[in-house]
């Protein structure tokens, strides 16, 4: 039997991927969350393997959700942030990826602030593996993976046909790119709400639809995915003041109860508890925001172990 | 004692060049380095002394004008230089350039211009000619005016704030007066910073899908609005530099109709690229103004044809490697065009969308009437400045081929159609 090889030396996006490599990677995570419901919760499936994980900019939740996935395969894992790097010292981006490479990881997990990062990581590096950690406002394709995976659990496994809306800070969200990308390809019907001021023209070409208020938007959805709303929107001249922004796009259990019966509530986090989101819903039993962060070490193990074994599984074939 | 006979280098008969597609080829005599005739093919005889050359058919072109590029010196030297920004244009069939003032220190004040025309008559003393545009505003900070009629004596021969918009309409209202002062046109880099501060790229469905802050094509056509309205009421000339979108369009073709002193241009990037043409990221094609929608491209091509654009420029923009070779948004703006320009372009004349006459126009004839600069019309006593353009000859964009000292071309790489194949200037012949 001829051994299954990983097409892809990187993960950049979700649009990279077929409809069997999403159901692989969803599938393979359904095990790992098994494993790390064991107690001992470490397999040595990539023991001797190295993942830098280079994050340019602020992360927490990622950075940490990486680092255990990394771990958890007895990978060895290396954390470097931007004043970590020489980046504070003037490098360049190209040249921190080929000290990088020379350090000869397997995997560089990248998160940076520049749209195309990651793609111009993974242009130049030859011998290991670019994973999209987010970059700018373009890709969040493991993001996008772990929603799929809370989504396709919450609702065992029939997506097509379903709807999820996406409401909050379009314009500047990588989230919802890489989101609107994957859920439509899985047959998700999705729909978008913003102020104009956050949502971006010209997104005719986009899987998606817009509503024309929330009502509309809510009305008979499954799920709602909020996004984060950066403070200093208000101040760049996006909004008029947070105040405003709460009392009409804050996702509440009285807004829920506009959506499909069993309908549930996804964040990417950190949340912004009253802005975004009330208090009540993010707390109550129609959120899915823990699962989404415990979905998450369990997709990023699955990335991983994909792309970190593709190596070996292209030597193995080549020796045959 | 024998007379012996020198041969002059700038005195030849030139046989067989092609003055358009289908035409009888011609013969060209030079004296002096000037034209002393120019007949059809067998009609002249060349005295005993002067050199013979071959054009075997090819077409032959007066020596091209750009009056818009980027040469870097003074002070930017390791993207480009007068001299190689000169051996650029001779290769690519320009005899004249004029280089904006952008530079390190800005040229605003006579000693800069004085400088780049001493470097420009050390490196070619024969041509390519430089023709240097001053600074509107000191140090092109868009607030005083630059000392005009200082910029003119030195050489100067039209005034522009290029790569940094002027956004107070006073301070432009002011220039365009001052500059007719001393009979200078000012050109404008149309592009209201106000709208869409810090885009990278059109506001299209390309920059919706990369999530790279766009700037809507209003951006420009405001201040192309805003300059219309001002050489209407002022009854002065403002030249609207690299038109790139079909609004802007709309409007000139409003303004000329009303009778109003405007010209414009455009390059040839516009012409044959687009913003979708950005989705992977790739820095080459970043420049400002961005590449636009096809719409636009489309508009543009109909613009050159019906006269709503007046002229063809490169906006020759050199950057070194390590200026572009970095994440899109951080990459610097800009492309060089000397040397691929009438390659590329002249596949508008191979696609029907004008005819050979408008291409030499809108590369010669049109800038020499906007700036008042000489050109070669063939006529006895024109200096002789002229090329051979073998339009059967296909090569291959590489760095190796390329006499700019940047490389930052979206052509790098690509197969054009058509070549400069000898160059002559003040009747030398430079390549």
């Amino acid at each position: 039997m001829n051994q299954f090889i990983w097409p892809h030396k990187d993960l950049l996006d979700v649009d990279d991927l077929s409809l069997e490599e999403i159901s692989y990677l969803l599938d393979s995570a359904e095990q790992f969350q098994e494993v790390n419901s064991r107690p001992i919760k470490k397999v040595p499936t990539l023991r001797g393997k190295g993942i830098v994980l280079f994050f340019a900019e602020d992360s927490t939740r990622t950075k940490t959700s990486f680092d255990i996935a990394g771990k958890r395969l007895s990978a060895d894992t290396f954390a470097l942030g931007k004043s970590g790097s020489s980046m504070n010292k003037g490098e360049s981006l190209k040249d921190t990826a080929l000290t990088l490479e020379a350090m000869n990881p397997d995997i560089l997990v990248i998160r940076h602030s520049a749209n195309g990062a990651a793609h111009f990581l993974a242009e130049r590096l030859t011998r290991c593996s670019v994973v999209n950690a987010g970059d700018g406002r373009h890709a969040h394709p493991t993001q996008a993976l772990l929603d799929a995976y809370t989504l396709r659990r919450q609702w065992q496994g029939k997506m097509q046909g379903k709807t999820v809306l996406i409401v909050g800070d379009i314009l500047h969200s990588r989230v919802a790119r890489s989101n609107i990308k994957l859920l439509s390809a899985l047959g998700v019907k999705v729909r978008l709400f913003a102020p104009r001021t956050l949502m971006p023209l010209h997104i005719a070409h986009w899987p998606a639809e817009e509503a024309h208020d929330l009502n509309e938007g809510l009305a008979g959805t499954d799920a709602v995915i909020c996004l984060r709303l950066q403070l200093e929107r208000q101040t760049s001249g996006l909004l008029p003041d947070l105040a405003e922004y709460a009392a009409r796009f804050c996702i509440t259990s009285k807004s829920l109860s506009l959506a499909a019966p069993g309908a549930v509530v996804l964040h990417p986090g950190p949340i912004n508890r009253g802005l975004e989101i009330s208090a009540e819903l993010a707390d109550s039993p129609h959120s899915r925001i823990l699962d989404q962060v415990n979905a998450g070490v369990a997709v990023r193990m699955a990335v991983l172990l994909t792309l970190g074994s593709r190596n070996d599984a292209l030597a193995a074939a080549c020796g045959q | 004692m024998n007379h012996i006979y020198t041969m002059a280098e700038n005195n030849f008969l030139l046989k067989g060049g092609v003055r358009k597609p289908g035409a009888k080829p011609v013969d060209l005599l030079v004296k002096d380095g000037c034209i002393a005739a120019c007949e059809p093919s067998g009609g002249l005889e060349a005295p005993v002394d002067f050199a013979l050359h071959e054009a075997g058919g090819q077409l032959l072109f007066p020596s091209f004008i750009d009056a818009h590029v980027h040469l870097r010196e003074p002070g930017f030297e390791y993207k480009e230089d007068i001299t190689s920004g000169l051996t650029a244009a001779l290769h690519g069939g320009f005899g004249a350039v004029m280089p904006m003032a952008n530079t390190r220190p800005v040229n605003d004040s006579a000693a800069v211009t004085r400088l780049m025309l001493e470097k420009a008559k050390a490196a070619y003393p024969h041509g390519p000619r430089l023709y240097p545009v001053g600074a509107l505003s000191l140090e092109l900070a868009g607030k005083a005016l630059s000392p005009m009629g200082e910029l003119r004596e030195a050489g100067a021969v039209a005034i522009s704030n290029d790569g940094r918009p002027v956004r107070d309409s006073d301070i432009f209202r002011h220039a365009v007066e001052y500059a007719a002062t001393w009979g200078l046109t000012v050109i404008d880099h149309c592009e209201d910073e106000s709208l869409a501060p810090d885009w990278k790229m059109n506001e299209s469905e390309t920059s919706a899908t990369l999530g790279i802050k766009g700037q809507p094509p209003a951006g420009e056509a405001l201040q192309v609005a805003r300059d219309i309205l001002l050489a209407e009421y002022l009854h002065l000339p403002i030249h609207l530099a690299h038109i790139s979108c079909r609004e802007s369009l709309e409007l000139i073709r409003w303004g000329k109709a009303r009778g109003v002193p405007i010209t414009a241009e455009t390059c040839p990037q516009y012409l044959f690229l687009d913003d979708s043409m950005l989705i992977n990221y790739d820095t080459a094609f970043k420049t400002s103004p961005p590449l636009r929608g096809k719409a636009d491209v489309k508009a543009l091509r109909a613009a050159l044809a019906d006269g709503v654009i007046d002229m063809l420029v490169t906006d020759h923009a050199p950057h070194a490697a390590h200026e572009k070779e970095v994440p899109f948004e951080e990459a610097a703006s800009g492309m060089i065009g000397l040397e691929t320009a009438v390659a590329v372009s002249y596949d508008l004349v191979r696609q029907g969308v004008i005819p050979h006459t408008r291409f030499e126009e809108l590369w010669c004839s049109g800038p020499a009437r906007i700036f008042k600069l000489p050109i070669n019309t063939f006529q006895p006593g024109d200096r002789a400045d002229f090329f051979l353009f073998d339009t059967e000859a296909r090569w291959v964009v590489s760095p190796e081929l390329l006499h700019s000292k940047s490389h930052n071309t979206p052509w790098l790489g690509r197969e054009l159609s058509g070549r400069v194949s000898a160059h002559w200037l003040s009747g030398l012949k430079l390549l």
